[in-house]
C-alpha cells in the first residue's frame, strides 16, 4: 500500500520506455499525468469540500444540511455545478473585459501551482524543489493579484473596496505567515518541505514551535480570505465583495480556488507542524490526507462561529501583536538553537 | 501624494444586511464614512390611506402588517385606539391575554434583534439559535389564532377567542427556558471578543440627540433615559405588574444589544405574572354591531412597542371608516438619527448601526 501510487508510476513509465519511448518522453507524459491526477483530485476534492462545509455547518447551526439528493445529500454540489455551469455567463459593459475574464483563470491556476512541492506522501511531491516552501509563500502571494485584478476590472465600487481591502489584509498578514514558517527552517536549516517532513520523525513541530503554529494558523486563515477574516467578501456589507460581478462558472472558479487554497494551506500545515506524512500503520499517502480534512475541520468551525474582524481591527492586529510575536518567535528560536548547540546535544 | 477622492456607495435598497428596503447612500473617504443619507419608501404600502377605506375591524390584519416581527404590538396599539374613541370597557381576561400576547411578541422582535446583528456582524451561526428559540413563540402564536407571523388575534373589545388548552403551560415552559436561551446568547454572541470590538463604543447615540429627535424603545433606554410607555404613561392593565426598565450607560451598539437582552428576561418576568394571575371570565367585551365613533372625536393612543413609541391618532367623520389614521412608527423615527452615530466610523459600523437601530421597514415606510 505505503508505495501504490509510486508503484504505478514507475510501472507505467518502464512499460512506455519499454515500447520504443524516449525516457525524456515518458518522463514529461508522466509529470502530464501528474498534473491531471492533481486537478481531478482537487476538483474532486472540492466538491467533497463543500458539501462537507454544509453538513458542518448545518452541523453547528443545529440543522440538516443537504440530505435531498444522494445518500446524505452528497450529490448535491454536483447539482450545484450543473447549475452554474448551465447559467449566462453575464459580463457587465462597463468592465475591463480583458482583466475581468482572466482574473478567475489566473486564480486557478495559482491555487493549483501550490500543489506542486506539497509532499503527498513519502516521495511524492510532484516537484522535489529545493526552495520549495519559498516557492509555497511566493506564489500563495499571487492569489492577491488576482483578487485585485477582479476587483479592479468588475468596475463596481463594492467590488474594487473589497479588492482593496484583500491587497491590504494579504500584504500584511504574508509577512507573518511567511516569518512564523521561518522558525521551522532555522531548526531543520532547509527550505525542502520533504525535508521538513522528515524532521519531524521524533517531534512534531508544533510542539516545539507553538508560537509559530499559532501565528501561522491565524495568517493563513486571513490568507485564505475565510471567517473571521473574509473580508474580500464581506457578504454582509460589501455584498460580495470583489467577487459581485461574476456570474455562473466565472464565479465558481473563485470558489473552486478558494477552495483549492484551503486545502492547500491546510496541507502545508499538516506538512511542517504535523509531521506531514508521517504516521504508524497507515500508507503516508493516507496519513497526510486525514491531518489536512482534521485541520480544515477547525478551519470550518472557525469560520461558523465567529463574527467578521473589522478591517482596521485586522490590520493593527496584524501589524501589532502577530509581527511581533513571529519576530519574538525567530529570537527565541534561534537562542534555542545556538543553547543546545552550545550544550553539545 | 496621490490625489484622492470621496465617493458614494449606495448600502440597499437591494443589499443582504438592511432588514428590508432600506437605502443608505453613505459619502465615503476610503474606508471612512463621512456622511449617510437615509431614503426610506421602499415598503411603502400606504397604509394610512388603505385605512380610510377600509371599517375599524377590517383595519386589524393591516395593522398587524406594521411591524410584522411583533405582530400583536401593533394590533394591540390600535384596537386600544379604536377603544378609546368608542369608549369601550375590555374584559379582566382579555387584558391579561393581550399583555401575555404583547410582552411574547416583544421578546420574539428582541430575540430576531439578536440574532440579525449576529448575522450582520458575520457571525451566521448566531441567527440560528435565535430562531430556534423564536420558532416556540411563533408556535404559541400559531395556537391561538392560527397565525405565526401576522397574527390579528386582537379585536375591538377584546380578543378574537379565549386561550387554547394547553397555552398557558406552553407559555411557562418558554418562559422558565428564557434565562437559559439569553445565557446561550452571551455565551455564543455577546461574549464574543470579536462582536464586542465591533460593538463597544460604536454608534454612540448621545441622550440629549436621542431625545432631540424623538428616539424611543430600547435604542433610547441604552442611551441612559428611562423613558418606558409601560412605566410613563400604562397603558391596559401594565401599572399592575413590577418590572424594571434595563438602561444602558453608553448608548453604543454594544450597550443596544445588552438592554434588549435584558427586556427579553423582564418581558419574560410581566408575562409570568399575567400567567399567574390571569383570570376566568368574558373576552369580548360590548361592542356595538357597527362601529360608529361620533363625527370629528380624535383619539392618539400610543403604546411602547418592541420598536419605541408606537402611537395611532385616529379621527371619526361619523361613518364606519375612520376619516384620517396617522401612525407613528418608532422605526421611521429611530432610523433619523443613522447619519449622526455613523459619521466618522468605518463602513462595516453603518452595518451594526441599522442592525441595532433595529428598524422594521414595513413600519417606517407603512
Amino acid at each position: 500500500m505505503e508505495r501504490l501510487i509510486l508503484d504505478i508510476a514507475h510501472l507505467l513509465v518502464s512499460w512506455l520506455t519499454g515500447r520504443g519511448m524516449a525516457p525524456v518522453w515518458a518522463d514529461l507524459l508522466l509529470l502530464l499525468l501528474q498534473w491531471g491526477t492533481v486537478l481531478a483530485i482537487v476538483t474532486l476534492n472540492v466538491l467533497i469540500l463543500i458539501w462537507l462545509e454544509r453538513k458542518v455547518s448545518g452541523f453547528i447551526q443545529e440543522r440538516l444540511g443537504p440530505n435531498r439528493l444522494g445518500p446524505f445529500g452528497v450529490f448535491q454540489t454536483i447539482a450545484d455545478t450543473l447549475k452554474l455551469l448551465t447559467k449566462e455567463d453575464i459580463i457587465p459593459t462597463q468592465t475591463d473585459r480583458w482583466i475581468f475574464k482572466t482574473a478567475p483563470m489566473f486564480f486557478i491556476i495559482v491555487a493549483v501551482m501550490l500543489y506542486a512541492v506539497i509532499p503527498m506522501g513519502q516521495d511524492m511531491a510532484i516537484v522535489d524543489l529545493s526552495a520549495g516552501l519559498l516557492f509555497f509563500i511566493s506564489v500563495g502571494a499571487l492569489s492577491t493579484i488576482c483578487i485585485l485584478m477582479a476587483g479592479w476590472g468588475s468596475n463596481n465600487k463594492w467590488s474594487l473596496l473589497g479588492a482593496m481591502r484583500s491587497v491590504a489584509q494579504m500584504i500584511s498578514y504574508e509577512i507573518p505567515l511567511a516569518f512564523s514558517l521561518l522558525g521551522v527552517v532555522m531548526i531543520t536549516g532547509t527550505l525542502n518541505l520533504g525535508e521538513i517532513v522528515k524532521a519531524q520523525d521524533k517531534v512534531w513541530f508544533f510542539v516545539l514551535q507553538p508560537l509559530a503554529f499559532l501565528t501561522y494558523f491565524i495568517a493563513a486563515t486571513a490568507e485564505l480570505n475565510r471567517g473571521p477574516f473574509d473580508m474580500p467578501e464581506a457578504e454582509q456589507e460589501l455584498t460580495a465583495g470583489a467577487y459581485t460581478e461574476y456570474t455562473g462558472m466565472r464565479w465558481a472558479l473563485f470558489f473552486l480556488a478558494e477552495y483549492t487554497n484551503l486545502v492547500a494551506v491546510s496541507a502545508l500545515m499538516a506538512t511542517v507542524f504535523f509531521g506531514g506524512w508521517q504516521g504508524p500503520l497507515l500508507p503516508s499517502w493516507i496519513w497526510i490526507i486525514i491531518k489536512t480534512y482534521l485541520i480544515m475541520l477547525v478551519f470550518m468551525w472557525l469560520k461558523w462561529t465567529f463574527p467578521r474582524i473589522r478591517m482596521d481591527h485586522l490590520m493593527s492586529f496584524s501589524w501589532k501583536v502577530l509581527i511581533p510575536i513571529s519576530l519574538i518567535n525567530i529570537v527565541i528560536t534561534g537562542i534555542g538553537i545556538k543553547f543546545i548547540q552550545g550544550m553539545g546535544w | 501624494m496621490l490625489q484622492t477622492d470621496e465617493y458614494t456607495i449606495n448600502i440597499g435598497p437591494q443589499h443582504p444586511s438592511t432588514h428590508g428596503g432600506l437605502h443608505a447612500e453613505a459619502l465615503m473617504d476610503g474606508e471612512i464614512v463621512k456622511d449617510v443619507a437615509v431614503h426610506l419608501g421602499y415598503v411603502h404600502r400606504s397604509v394610512e390611506k388603505i385605512a380610510e377605506s377600509r371599517t375599524y375591524t377590517q383595519f386589524i390584519p393591516y395593522a398587524a402588517r406594521l411591524d410584522y416581527l411583533a405582530s400583536n404590538l401593533p394590533c394591540l396599539g390600535y384596537v386600544q385606539a379604536v377603544e378609546k374613541l368608542l369608549g369601550v370597557e375590555v374584559p379582566e381576561r382579555a387584558e391579561y391575554i393581550r399583555v401575555i400576547l404583547g410582552e411574547l411578541s416583544r421578546i420574539a422582535a428582541h430575540m430576531l434583534f439578536v440574532g440579525s446583528l449576529a448575522i450582520d456582524l458575520g457571525a451566521t451561526t448566531g441567527l440560528v439559535y435565535c430562531l430556534r428559540d423564536r420558532e416556540r413563540i411563533m408556535n404559541l402564536f400559531e395556537m391561538t389564532s392560527g397565525q405565526r407571523l401576522i397574527a390579528a388575534y386582537m379585536r375591538i373589545g377584546g380578543v378574537s377567542a379565549d386561550l387554547p388548552e394547553g397555552f398557558i403551560t406552553a407559555v411557562e415552559g418558554v418562559i422558565s427556558d428564557l434565562p437559559k436561551m439569553v445565557k446561550e446568547y452571551d455565551g455564543l454572541i455577546t461574549g464574543n471578543e470579536i462582536l464586542q470590538a465591533r460593538c463597544r463604543g460604536i454608534g454612540i447615540l448621545k441622550p440629549e440627540l436621542a431625545v432631540a429627535y424623538g428616539v424611543t424603545g430600547p435604542n433610547l433606554r441604552a442611551s441612559g433615559v428611562p423613558y418606558d410607555l409601560r412605566k410613563a404613561d400604562p397603558y391596559g392593565i401594565y401599572s399592575r405588574f413590577d418590572f424594571d426598565l434595563p438602561l444602558g450607560s453608553r448608548g453604543d451598539c454594544l450597550d443596544r444589544l445588552t438592554v434588549r437582552l435584558e427586556e427579553i428576561e423582564q418581558s419574560g418576568r410581566i408575562s409570568a405574572q399575567a400567567v399567574k394571575d390571569i383570570p376566568e371570565g368574558e373576552i369580548m367585551g360590548k361592542v356595538p354591531k357597527v362601529i360608529k365613533p361620533a363625527q370629528g372625536r380624535e383619539v392618539y393612543h400610543r403604546i411602547e412597542s418592541a420598536k419605541g413609541e408606537l402611537g395611532f391618532y385616529l379621527l371619526s367623520d361619523g361613518s364606519e371608516k375612520p376619516a384620517r389614521l396617522h401612525v407613528r412608527a418608532p422605526s421611521f423615527i429611530n432610523l433619523m438619527v443613522l447619519p449622526h452615530i455613523s459619521r466618522g466610523g468605518k463602513l462595516q459600523d453603518i452595518i451594526a448601526n441599522i442592525a441595532t437601530l433595529d428598524p422594521v421597514l414595513g413600519e417606517a415606510d407603512r
